[in-house]
């Protein structure tokens, strides 16, 4: 039966109008705004949205402080070896600063209103910081905990044994940042960390593509047609990357 | 003060798959159609074209083609008492968005349900007895049999173009097929795609236990294809990104490859693209739906008047509407009436790992819905009494894409960074691979969806909480499921092999599937069920509503090709009964 009482929904026109900021929810320029399609598809020429290409340069985000305290995490959490590149020369800590300067630094798109209560496990993260808050509050109460745990000294000054110490702190909640829970701020930079290393480089990250390499992933290919029925036997080709591969603009090529 | 707009004959609230293929069915009738749509136009070319449609991170990690949180979001918790708390972000599903809706970047897989599967009460409490079914468990009959959708399942699989073998024709068993499938009228349009190797591995390891394995039948299609409307889409290329993602190759069936190149062109069609729809609007007596208000990007609201109006969003979003507006008696857990939110449920997902020693499987060579079956342990295939659990799933291995940032699979007590990480991910990134099983969800008393006392959207209007867990009988049906995967997967002479069992309590934090059922059900009786068989809402005879919300409880199959299914058998009646006799065509 029908309910009785007042639809939820006739809620006052200032409070509908309040709500709506023209901001319109992570679309990019080309699509931001209402329209009306009628008897034919809509098509202009050029219309596209490829990624924006992180550009080399100054840490957009990171003070430089900030900055060689990521390059040093990124570096443990993917050290180097003789084989494969490790999270700095891959451009992990670039991707970030890049991450962190843009929508998903700003939280942009997720649902942010308050009140804000911590939850069980199942209910997922009900941080009120976002993202680029979550490390300028982290790097700085790491290095804290750097210079208090081991004499004076910065989290990038510290042999990488020491700085592994504490990363496995945070992983595991023993170290104590403050402000930001140790074991969030883990996850996230674990996970922002993985991203830079195997994105595509556009981003900033997997630069030469050595996240692809080092496990054998061919990038952004579109067709493997030829390949479905080869069972069993190794994929020859290198990686390509939305914006190509170097091989492209070479000169012998 | 919303501006009114001249009326027109039928108002689409959606264009994802219901909308586009309702739309459609309506302007053959020569009525006028305005479907609206809270996202973007979307079109292969422009919006996913191979260019840059494999990104990752884009779409895969940061949700490209999906609704924000910050647009609309809702609150979940696994138990009434607990305080429900809003879903940030997205992960454990991951609703839609914009012209196509969930049909531009759904995996394709295209299943029917069993026969069964419609009179689950009736036929399970026949075999078992009433008592054999938790107290608490409140699955129905659907109010329609699979003998009644048989020619809507066909009409969508021809739509689409679907690849696949047939498994029953017309009660005929056919080798390489579903040997449990209901019967069906004719085979499918396309051949079954071709298969990677660990399908060919699972499939060889099935056969020798004494299974029937058969190719998943599949929205990526093994050949270029022109369907009944004139549209054609092309042969998939395996490029392993599907879920999550729009298809440059025009070789997913979706909206935009099936329908939307032909909708656009009728003159009695007009699709409003970013417009929000906030209400459907009631008169006085509250039986009659006159239209909706919806709100564009420039906060102009809007009233669009209609004779008819089609409820096509998402299936969580159908209900957040219908108790928005208020239309129907909300669900109350505690006294157990209402029909507005009842019976959700989802799907009982899980899987078993396998990492290997000198085999290749590149897991980047993938479709959405490719994959080696087995449908053994599905719905009531089986003798449950042994068991003390009722539903079931089907069993694949099914390689859907081998994409880095979400695929580094590591043998279990691998350091989560540092050298052993990455040279664990180095040495078992090619060679591991993860058996499927995809179960059903059954209904319960207290798996349901209403209005949360606290949190709002962006429009300031309450959102919906979801209080759900699994079962007892969802977990021992997911451990029997992931056991007889665990058996075949040991055939395979793996180095090692993990279980991971669906088990209690429900988390939104990892992924698993976006099959949210339910909350506005369809049924016989009003008491118990939004919906008459028709999906006309039994309360507002000129409004109709589309979806999985539809379903009663989830059997162990995707939900899309019933989805359309039952929109193609409720457009039938509309379009041969409800126009010409509009009101209510089942009797309450």
């Amino acid at each position: 039966m029908l309910s009785q009482d007042r639809s939820p929904a006739r809620h006052r026109r200032r409070e509908l109008l309040a709500g709506v900021s023209g901001v319109v929810f992570g679309l990019l320029a080309g699509e931001a705004h209402a329209r009306t399609i009628k008897g034919a598809l809509p098509w202009s020429p050029g219309a596209a949205a490829p990624p924006a290409e992180a550009q080399p340069g100054p840490w957009q985000y990171f003070t430089p402080e900030e900055a060689r305290i990521a390059e040093a995490l990124v570096d443990r959490l993917i050290p180097p070896d003789d084989k494969v590149p490790g999270g700095k020369d891959a451009g992990c800590a670039m991707f970030i600063d890049r991450q962190l300067a843009g929508p998903f630094g700003q939280a942009s798109g997720r649902y942010m209103q308050p009140p804000f209560a911590a939850g069980t496990p199942q209910q997922g993260d009900q941080s009120p910081f976002t993202p680029a808050q979550f490390y300028r509050h982290a790097l700085a109460a790491l290095d804290r905990v750097s210079r208090e745990k081991f004499a004076g000294k910065g989290f990038a000054e510290l042999p990488a044994s020491e700085q592994d110490m504490l990363i496995g702190g945070m992983e595991s909640g023993t170290v104590n940042l403050g402000t930001v829970h140790s074991k969030a701020f883990f996850e996230l930079l674990l996970q922002n960390t993985k991203e830079g290393f195997f994105a595509d480089p556009v981003y900033g990250g997997n630069r030469d593509m050595v996240g692809w390499k080092m496990i054998g992933f061919p990038g952004a290919r579109y067709d493997y047609s030829a390949w479905i029925d080869r069972h069993n036997q190794r994929y020859p080709l290198p990686p390509v990357a939305i914006m190509g591969r170097p091989a492209w603009n070479s000169a012998s090529d | 003060m919303a501006r009114k707009l001249p009326a027109t004959d039928v108002v689409v609230i959606g264009l994802g798959w219901t909308g586009a293929m309702l739309s459609h069915e309506l302007l053959q009738e020569g009525l006028r159609v305005v479907a609206i749509e809270r996202g973007p136009w979307r079109d292969t070319a422009s919006s996913f074209p191979p260019g840059y449609a494999p990104d990752e991170l884009r779409y895969a990690i940061r949700n490209g083609l999906l609704v924000q949180p910050a647009q609309t979001a809702m609150t979940f918790r696994n138990r009434p008492g607990q305080t429900a708390l809003p879903i940030r972000s997205w992960s454990s599903f991951l609703p839609g968005n914009g012209a196509g809706g969930a049909g531009v970047h759904w995996n394709g897989q295209t299943w029917r349900f069993l026969p069964t599967d419609f009179v689950a009460r009736t036929h399970l409490t026949q075999r078992y007895g009433a008592n054999f079914l938790p107290s608490d468990m409140t699955i129905q009959d659907w109010g329609v049999t699979y003998d009644e959708l048989e020619p809507h399942y066909d009409r969508f699989e021809y739509l689409c173009g679907t690849s696949g073998t047939a498994g029953n024709l017309q009660g005929k068993i056919q080798a390489g097929g579903n040997p449990f499938e209901g019967p069906r009228s004719r085979p499918y349009p396309t051949p079954a795609q071709r298969q990677p190797y660990a399908a060919a591995m699972f499939a060889d390891a099935a056969k020798q236990l004494g299974y029937q394995p058969f190719p998943q039948p599949s929205g990526n299609l093994s050949q270029a294809y022109t369907n009944p409307l004139g549209v054609t889409l092309g042969a998939c290329t395996y490029c392993g990104f599907c879920e999550r993602f729009g298809c440059g190759n025009y070789s997913k069936a979706s909206p935009q490859t099936t329908l939307l190149p032909v909708l656009v062109r009728e003159q009695n069609f007009e699709a409003r693209t970013l417009c929000e729809v906030t209400r459907i609007n009631l008169d006085g007596s509250g039986t009659r739906a006159t239209g909706v208000t919806y709100v564009d990007t420039s906060g102009n609201e809007w009233e669009q008047p209609a004779e008819l109006v089609l409820l096509c969003a998402f299936q969580l979003f159908n209900v957040q509407l219908l108790l928005l507006s208020g239309i129907g008696k909300p669900y109350d857990v505690n006294s157990g009436e209402g029909v507005i939110g009842r019976n959700f449920s989802y799907q009982t997902t899980s899987i078993v790992e396998g990492f290997y020693d000198d085999r290749i499987f590149n897991p980047f060579i993938a479709s959405g819905a490719n994959g080696m079956i087995i449908d053994n342990y599905n719905g009531d295939n089986f003798d449950h009494g042994p068991h003390g659990f009722v539903g079931g799933g089907y069993i694949g291995m099914i390689q859907t894409n081998g994409r880095p940032i979400e695929t580094t699979p590591v043998p279990p007590g691998t350091k989560r960074w540092g050298a052993e990480w990455k040279k664990a991910v180095a040495d078992n990134y090619l060679s591991s691979i993860a058996f499927f099983c995809s179960g059903s969800n059954y209904s319960y008393r207290d798996n349901y969806l209403d209005l949360d006392p606290t949190y709002k959207d962006h429009l300031g209007r309450p959102l919906m909480r979801m209080t759900f867990d699994f079962h007892p009988n969802e977990v021992k049906m997911s451990a029997f499921l992931t056991d007889r995967a665990a058996e075949i997967m040991q055939k395979t002479n793996p180095r090692q092999m993990v279980k991971h069992p669906r088990t209690a309590p429900y988390s939104i934090v990892p992924y698993q599937t976006t099959h949210t059922c339910g909350g506005a059900i369809m049924g016989t009786d009003p008491k118990t069920s939004a919906l008459n068989r028709y999906l006309q809402s039994w309360d507002v005879p000129n409004l109709f509503v589309m979806g999985a919300s539809a379903f009663p409880q989830n059997a162990g199959y995707n939900p899309t090709d019933t989805v359309a299914a039952i929109a193609y058998w409720s457009a039938k009646a509309i379009r041969e009964q409800y126009l010409k006799y509009p009101g209510p065509l089942v009797q309450a």
